[in-house]
C-alpha cells in the first residue's frame, strides 16, 4: 500500500517537525549546560552572570581525576618545571598534583556492579521468565504481581533491613553485596518484562522443534531466546539503567570500597567552595556509556518500555 | 549501664596497651572530610610513614555525606577506618557505644596532656561526659565559625564616606551583630563595579547541619542557653528565652535584609563560591576557608579581612567547628593507630601542621608569639577560639539537630510562624528526644 | 555451524550426567528455571520486609547495641498516624506525585503525536528528548541547584531571557511557593520522554486499518481522535501513570539534592523522611513502621490501580 489516509500531510508533519524539534532543544539546554561547564575554568563557571562564551580549559577534568594540595614556594623550587599539561594547569593555582583521585575507582565500581548485575538479573530473569511462560506454575499471575510489587518498596524503607542484613554477612560495602541487591531489585522487572516477550512467541516454534528431536534445553537455547532477543536487549537498557545510575542504596551501603559513582560526583569539592567544572566532567563521562549503549540500541527501546505489559 | 561500657572500653584499651608495639608495617586508614585540610593531613603524614614504617591510606567523605557516612561506617562496625577525625558532636554516641578508645590510659602512658591543648577543643572534641576527664579523641583541627570580608571594599573612599554619612560611624570591622547588619544593608543591592552585590552570605543550609550551625552564632549571643546550668536537660525557659527569641529574629532579619537571592540552601561551598564570585561583602564561615581565601586569585592576597563573629547583647559567642582525631575500636590495628596520635601530638608535627594550612590545638603552637602575626587571620582564629560553644554532643545528637534544622530553617527562610512559635516547638521536639532517651 | 555452549557443555560432560540432563523432565526444568530467582527475591525483597514488619514493634536503634530490644506493640503506628508533620509530607509527596504526573502525561502525549506524524528525522530527535531520562537522579538534583542560583545560575536568566523578569528577583529554591513547582520542573523534565515512549508505544500499536474504515465512515479528524486514538492509547498512558507513580512515591535521590527537604519543610517527601528517621536519627524500630505504612500505601494504591487498569484493558 502506498498511499495511506492516515498518512499525515506534509504540512502536518513539518509543524510536527518543527514543535517536536523545539521541545528537544530545549529539553537539551541543561545537558549542554552541564557540558560545558565542565570546560570552563571553576572561575568562569560561578561568573556572575553565567557566561555562555568561555575560553575553554581542560581544568574541571584534571581536578577530577587528581587529588591536588597547596604547596610553598619552597615545595615548588624543589620541584622545578611542571613536566605536563596538567602539571601546569595545577601550578598556575599554586598546587601540586599529590596523586589521583577516587573518579576512576568509583567509575570502574559502577561498571563492574552495573553490568555485573544486569547480567544477573537477565540471565536469571530470562529463565525464570521462560518458565513462567511455558509451564504451569501454580498462583502464576498472583506470583507474578507480587513479584512486581517487590519494586513498589522505596528504596529507603528495604534498606534498613538489607543494611543490617549485610552488616551481618559482612557484605556490606562489597562489590558482591551491592551486585545481589541490585540484582534483586531488577529480577522483579526482567521477570515481568521478559515473561511478556516470551508469551508472544508462538508456541508452536517450539513444538516443532521438539518433534524434530530437540530437547526442551536446546528448544529454549535455539528457538525461544532468538526470538526473545528484542526484547531481552530492551530489558537490559532499563536494568542496566536502573543500576548505573541507582544513589539511595549506594550511599547507604557503601563507602570506601564498592562506593559508585552517583554518590560520588555530587560531593566533588575542590579547593573551598564546590567544584562545578570537576562535577560536570565527572556527569558528562558518566553518561557516556549509557548514551552510547542507548543509542546503539534505541531501537529496542520502544518495546521493551511498554513492558510488554499491555498484552493482545 | 554507662559505667559497664566504660569498662568495657578501659579493657579494650588495656589490652591494646599491654600488647607491645608491633615491629611490623600495618596498613592504616585514616578518615576524614574531603576538604583543604585533609589533603594537607595527606602531606604531613609522610612524615609518619617515614618514621614508622607503616602505610596511610586515606578515605576523605565530602562534608555534605560525611556525617551519614562515617556514623553509618561505626554503626554497622565496619574495619573501613583504623583512625576517624570526626566531628564533635559525634564523641557522646561514640564513647558510650565503645565505637571509639578511650585514650586516658594512653596518654598517660605517652607523657600526652590535655592541658597542652587550647581547652575549648579538649571540651569539644575529646570528652564524654563533659567536663569530666574522659578522654576519646586528641584535640586535631580546631575550627571555628567567623567572618570574612571584603577588605578592599571597605576601604573606598567613596563608600566610607557615605557609610560615615548614613551611620555615622566609620565603615569597619562591625563591633556588634547589630553593626554587622548595618554593613550588610549598606552593600546590599550597591553597584560595584558595574555588578550587583549583596551584603553577606550566611549558613541557611537545610540537609544536614548548616543553618543551626550559623543561627547559633546569632542565638547564643543574645540569651540563648541549652539548658539550665544547674539542671542538666532542664531547657524550658532557656532554648526558647526571650534573648534567645530575639537571637532568632535577627537571625531573619539578616537573612531577610542582607543576602544573595537565592541563598536559601547554603553552607560552607555556597558561602565560599558567592564570597569568591564577588557576589557579597561578608561570609560567614568556618576558619578552615581563610587560608583558601587568602591564597586566592580574586579575593586574596590582602583583599580579605578576617573577624569574629560579633558580640549581642548577652556576650560573645562563636559556634564551634572542627574535629578530634580518635581511634576506632572496631580495627584491627589500634596499637599503629595509637602510633599515629602520639607522632601527630608532637609540638614539632603540629608546628608544621599549623604551616600546612591546619588549625593546631596545641598550645605551645598558638600561644607561641610568632603566631598571631605568621598569617593575617592567625589573630582571629585566635580570638575566635576563646569565645567557641558547641551544639549538643549527647549520643541523639542527631535527633537534637534535625528539628532544630527544620523549626529554624521554617521561620528564617520559610518565613513561616513567629520566633516564639519556632523555639517554643523546638522545646518541645527536645523534650521528646529527653524523654525517650530517659534523661527527663 | 559454530557449535552452542550448551552442545560444547554436552560434549565435556560425562554421558550419564548429560543424559540426565538432557532428559530432564519440564517439571524439572521449570524448577531449575525458577528456583535461583525465587531465592534471590526472597532473600533480597521478601525476608527483608518481614524483618522490617517485625522491627516496626519493637523500640530497636542500630546505634544503640548495647540498649535491650524492647517489643512496643503498635505505639511506633501510633505516634506516626499522630504526628501532623507525617502528613505535611504526606501533603508535599501528593503535590508532588499529581504534578508530575498531570505535566508528564500532558506533554509525554503531545509529543508522542506529533513524533507520530513521522516527519523525517523523527528517530534521531527521539532519541535526543529520551537522553534526560538516562541521567543519574542524584546528579541531576545537584545540577539543578546550580542552574537555579539567581545570581549565577542558567534557568533563571533563560527565564528572565523570554519573560523579562529579572533574574535575581526570584529564587526557585529558597521560595515557600516556588519551592514544590522547581522540583516537578526538574523531574518533568527528566522523565516526560518516558511517558513519550510508552505512548508512542501505543500509538504505533493502532492498526492503520481501523482509522481508514472510519474514514470511510467519514469521520471527522476530531473524532477519530476521540475515539479512536485515546481509547487505544489509554492503557498505554494509565501503564505510564503507574510506573511514574510508584517511582515518584518512592523519590528521593532527585529532591534530597535539589532542595534538601527545604524551605522548612515544605519539599520534605516522605522518603526523605523517612530517610532522617532511619539513617540520621537511627530510630530503626520507628523509621520501619513508617516503611510498612508506605508500603501498604502504594501496595494498596497500586493494587486498586491494577484492577482498574485490567478492566480498560478488558474492554
Amino acid at each position: 500500500m502506498s498511499f495511506s489516509v492516515n498518512e499525515p500531510s506534509n504540512r502536518q508533519k513539518w509543524g510536527a517537525g518543527i514543535l517536536v524539534i523545539s521541545y528537544a532543544i530545549i529539553t537539551l539546554l541543561p545537558l549542554l549546560w552541564i557540558i560545558a561547564t565542565g570546560f570552563k575554568s571553576p572561575a568562569d563557571s560561578i561568573s556572575y552572570p553565567p557566561k555562555v562564551l568561555f575560553e575553554p580549559s581542560l581544568e574541571g577534568y584534571v581536578n577530577l581525576f587528581t587529588t591536588q594540595t597547596r604547596a610553598s614556594e619552597e615545595t615548588f623550587e624543589a620541584l622545578g618545571d611542571p613536566t605536563t599539561w596538567y602539571d601546569e594547569i595545577v601550578r598556575k593555582k599554586g598546587m601540586v598534583i599529590v596523586g589521583p583521585s577516587r573518579f576512576s575507582e568509583r567509575f570502574l565500581n559502577s561498571v563492574i556492579i552495573g553490568f555485573g548485575s544486569t547480567f544477573f538479573a537477565i540471565v536469571l530473569g530470562t529463565a525464570a521468565a521462560y518458565a513462567f511462560s511455558r509451564f504451569r506454575v501454580p498462583l502464576k499471575d498472583d506470583l507474578l504481581f507480587f513479584i512486581l510489587s517487590t519494586r513498589m518498596m522505596p528504596p529507603i524503607a528495604v534498606a534498613i533491613p538489607i543494611f543490617l542484613m549485610f552488616r551481618q554477612l559482612g557484605l556490606s560495602d562489597t562489590h558482591a553485596g551491592m551486585i545481589l541487591l541490585y540484582t534483586g531489585v531488577n529480577l522483579s522487572l526482567a521477570v515481568w518484562l521478559i515473561n511478556g516477550f516470551i508469551d508472544e512467541i508462538p508456541i508452536e516454534y517450539e513444538e516443532a522443534a521438539l518433534i524434530d528431536g530437540y530437547t526442551r534445553f536446546q528448544a529454549f537455547y535455539k528457538v525461544v531466546l532468538p526470538q526473545a532477543a528484542t526484547g531481552i536487549a530492551s530489558t537490559a537498557i532499563f536494568c542496566l539503567i536502573f543500576a548505573w545510575n541507582e544513589y539511595a542504596f549506594a550511599v547507604l551501603l557503601t563507602s570506601g570500597n564498592a562506593q559508585t559513582a552517583p554518590p560520588f560526583i555530587p560531593t566533588i569539592i575542590g579547593v573551598g567552595g564546590f567544584d562545578w567544572p570537576a562535577m560536570a566532567a565527572g556527569a558528562t563521562i558518566f553518561l557516556l556509556p549509557v548514551m552510547v549503549f542507548t543509542i546503539l540500541l534505541r531501537k529496542h527501546l520502544l518495546s521493551g518500555i511498554t513492558f510488554g505489559a499491555v498484552r493482545k | 549501664m554507662k559505667s559497664r561500657f566504660l569498662m568495657a572500653n578501659a579493657l579494650l584499651a588495656a589490652t591494646v596497651l599491654g600488647a607491645a608495639p608491633t615491629a611490623q608495617a600495618e596498613n592504616l586508614t585514616l578518615c576524614w572530610a574531603a576538604w583543604d585540610p585533609a589533603n594537607a593531613l595527606v602531606e604531613l603524614s609522610k612524615g609518619f610513614e617515614s618514621q614508622s614504617g607503616h602505610n596511610m591510606s586515606f578515605e576523605f567523605v565530602p562534608w555534605p555525606n560525611f556525617a551519614d557516612r562515617m556514623l553509618n561506617e561505626l554503626n554497622s562496625g565496619g574495619k573501613l577506618c583504623d583512625l576517624l577525625i570526626g566531628d564533635s558532636q559525634w564523641v557522646g554516641g561514640a564513647a558510650e557505644n565503645g565505637q571509639y578508645l578511650k585514650l586516658n590510659e594512653f596518654f598517660d602512658k605517652e607523657g600526652i596532656s590535655m592541658d597542652d591543648f587550647i581547652p575549648a577543643t579538649v571540651t569539644g572534641y575529646s570528652e564524654w561526659p563533659k567536663n569530666t576527664p574522659n578522654y576519646y579523641a586528641l584535640p586535631a583541627f580546631g575550627d571555628v565559625v567567623g567572618w570574612t570580608y571584603r577588605k578592599d571594599w571597605f576601604a573606598r573612599p567613596e563608600l566610607q564616606t557615605e557609610f560615615k554619612a548614613t551611620y555615622g560611624r566609620d565603615l569597619d570591622v562591625p563591633n556588634s551583630l547589630a553593626e554587622l547588619k548595618d554593613i550588610g544593608e549598606f552593600f546590599q543591592g550597591r553597584n560595584i563595579d558595574g555588578k550587583k552585590v549583596y551584603g553577606a552570605a550566611i549558613y541557611t543550609e537545610r540537609g544536614s547541619e548548616g543553618i543551626t550551625m550559623g543561627v547559633t552564632n546569632a542565638l547564643y549571643n543574645y540569651g540563648f542557653a541549652y539548658e539550665n546550668p544547674d539542671k542538666p536537660y532542664d531547657i524550658e525557659g532557656f532554648v526558647n528565652s526571650k534573648g534567645a527569641i530575639e537571637g532568632l529574629e535577627f537571625y531573619k532579619d539578616l537573612y531577610d535584609c542582607c543576602t544573595p537571592p537565592g541563598s536559601s540552601d547554603w553552607y560552607m561551598g555556597a558561602n565560599i563560591d558567592a564570597y569568591k564570585s564577588g557576589q557579597v561583602a561578608m561570609q560567614m564561615n568556618f576558619a578552615f576557608i581563610w587560608p583558601g581565601v587568602e591564597a586566592d586569585a580574586n579575593v586574596g592576597g590582602g583583599k580579605s579581612g578576617y573577624f569574629p563573629n560579633p558580640a549581642g547583647p548577652a556576650g560573645q559567642f562563636a559556634q564551634l567547628g572542627g574535629q578530634g582525631i580518635s581511634v576506632v575500636a572496631s580495627s584491627d590495628k589500634r596499637a599503629a593507630a595509637l602510633e599515629y596520635i602520639k607522632w601527630f601530638a608532637q609540638p614539632k608535627v603540629q608546628q608544621d601542621w599549623w604551616k600546612a594550612g591546619g588549625y593546631s590545638a596545641l598550645r605551645a603552637v598558638v600561644e607561641d608569639p610568632s603566631f598571631a602575626s605568621s598569617q593575617p587571620y592567625a589573630q582571629t582564629f585566635l580570638d575566635s577560639m576563646a569565645i567557641v560553644k558547641d551544639f549538643w554532643a549527647e549520643p541523639s545528637y542527631a535527633s537534637l539537630l534535625l528539628p532544630m534544622q527544620a523549626r529554624v530553617h521554617n521561620y528564617v527562610v520559610a518565613g513561616q510562624g513567629t520566633a516564639k512559635e519556632a523555639l517554643d516547638a523546638l522545646v518541645e521536639d527536645w523534650k521528646e528526644v529527653f524523654e525517650d532517651e530517659g534523661k527527663l | 555451524m559454530p557449535k552452542s555452549a550448551i552442545e560444547r557443555a554436552a560434549e565435556v560432560t560425562p554421558p550419564a550426567v548429560a543424559r540426565r540432563i538432557k532428559g530432564l523432565s519440564d517439571r524439572a526444568i521449570a524448577w531449575i528455571f525458577v528456583t535461583p530467582t525465587i531465592v534471590i527475591l526472597l532473600a533480597i525483597n521478601i525476608f527483608p520486609l518481614i524483618w522490617t514488619i517485625w522491627l516496626s514493634f519493637t523500640n530497636f536503634r542500630v546505634n544503640r547495641p548495647n540498649n535491650a530490644v524492647e517489643f512496643i506493640g503498635l505505639r511506633n503506628y501510633e505516634r506516626i498516624l499522630t504526628d501532623p508533620d507525617t502528613w505535611m509530607t504526606m501533603q508535599a509527596t501528593a503535590h508532588f506525585l499529581f504534578w508530575t504526573i498531570f505535566f508528564q502525561v500532558l506533554i509525554g502525549f503531545a509529543l508522542a503525536y506529533l513524533i507520530n506524524k513521522k516527519f523525517k528525522g523523527n528517530d534521531m530527535w527521539t532519541t535526543i528528548i529520551v537522553l534526560p531520562m538516562m541521567l543519574s537522579p542524584a546528579v541531576v538534583g545537584n545540577f539543578w541547584t546550580f542552574l537555579y542560583q539567581p545570581q549565577i545560575g542558567f534557568f533563571n536568566y533563560v527565564v528572565s531571557f523570554f519573560t523579562g523578569v529579572d533574574p535575581t528577583s526570584f529564587s526557585m529554591i529558597g521560595d515557600v511557593s516556588l519551592a514544590p513547582w522547581s522540583i516537578v520542573i526538574v523531574d518533568t523534565w527528566m522523565w516526560t520522554p518516558f511517558v513519550m515512549l510508552i505512548c508512542l508505544a501505543g500509538l504505533r500499536s493502532i492498526p492503520d486499518n481501523i482509522y481508514e474504515a472510519a474514514e470511510c465512515d467519514r469521520a471527522s479528524k476530531w473524532r477519530q481522535f476521540w475515539t479512536i486514538t485515546i481509547p487505544m492509547v489509554l492503557p498505554f498512558l494509565m501503564l505510564a501513570i503507574l510506573f511514574r507513580g510508584i517511582e515518584n512515591f518512592k523519590m528521593f535521590d532527585l529532591v534530597v539534592q535539589l532542595t534538601g527537604g527545604g524551605p522548612g519543610s515544605t519539599t520534605e517527601l516522605t522518603s526523605i523522611n523517612l530517610k532522617r528517621e532511619a539513617f540520621e536519627k537511627w530510630r530503626t524500630g520507628f523509621a520501619s513502621a513508617y516503611a510498612v505504612i508506605l508500603f501498604v500505601t502504594v501496595f494498596g494504591l497500586a493494587s486498586i490501580y491494577v484492577k482498574a487498569l485490567n478492566r480498560v484493558k478488558a474492554r
